[in-house]
């Protein structure tokens, strides 16, 4: 693809915590739908975000079953701008930090999601066009 | 001389080191560096009147490229004529153009 750029993401938020997340998933996605390369290092309690055992719940308070909640799950976003990169001729290169992983039992993630080290994060960034680090408060 | 993104999440009510923020986007525009400051999140609060905005009216003045996320503007029921003059409502995916086009990026 002619004029096709490579971003890198650093993330460090833990899911449903923070509108960074929000954030940080529309950028991943915009860059989806351009079809490019995209590479995500996951750091801290951002590598919960592609994990694979996250449910949907009711919410009594409100009345609502689990089909009326319809709770958004980041795991499902994160399947979502892997497929949405690879309808488009790009990709997504999302990389837990395989410390991070083990000190939080997150072992289990979605499809398209691999374990690394900040190393790897280092390799992105200088093979990028472009990095933006998210960093937590 | 080079192009500088610097995106504020954050607004003035919450962290008092938003104007540490908004002093390198000036020192930074200062030294002759094109800069953008983009608001997103909660950080599009104070481009309303009366709401803090005072510094950020400072920089559109002086030179400082300041656009408000129109889907936070639209998140927090600010519609685009409440904010003040120099600030300009602005899709997320300028984010990515610019990043795109190689410009350096700092995110609070």
């Amino acid at each position: 693809m002619k004029g096709k750029k490579t971003l890198t993401f650093l993330l460090m938020d833990a899911p449903f915590e923070n509108a960074r997340t929000t954030t940080a998933l529309r950028l991943i996605d915009i860059a989806a739908r351009r079809g490019y390369d995209i590479n995500v290092f996951a750091y801290e309690g951002a590598v919960y975000l592609p994990f694979a055992a996250q449910k949907q719940h009711a919410n009594a308070v409100h009345g609502h079953d689990v089909v009326q909640e319809d709770h958004p799950l980041p795991r499902e976003w994160v399947e979502a701008v892997v497929l949405e990169a690879a309808k488009n001729g790009g990709r997504v290169d999302w990389v837990n930090c395989g410390l991070c992983v083990d000190e939080r039992g997150a072992v289990d993630a979605v499809a398209g999601v691999r374990r690394g080290s900040p190393a790897d994060f280092w390799k992105m960034a200088t093979a990028s066009d472009n990095t933006l680090v998210i960093a937590t408060k | 001389m080079a192009d500088y993104l610097m995106i504020e999440s954050r607004d003035p009510f919450d962290s008092s080191d938003v104007a540490n923020f908004l002093a390198l986007a000036e020192g930074l525009s200062k030294a002759g560096n094109k800069v953008t400051l983009f608001l997103v999140q909660n950080g599009v609060l104070p481009a309303r009147h009366g709401a803090r905005s005072a510094p950020l009216a400072v920089l559109a003045a002086n030179g400082v490229e300041v656009l408000a996320d129109s889907f936070s503007l639209s998140e927090r029921g600010i519609s685009a004529n409440r904010l003040i003059p120099g600030i300009k409502a602005a899709p997320l995916d300028l984010v990515v153009d610019r990043l795109a086009a190689g410009c350096r990026a700092l995110w609070h």
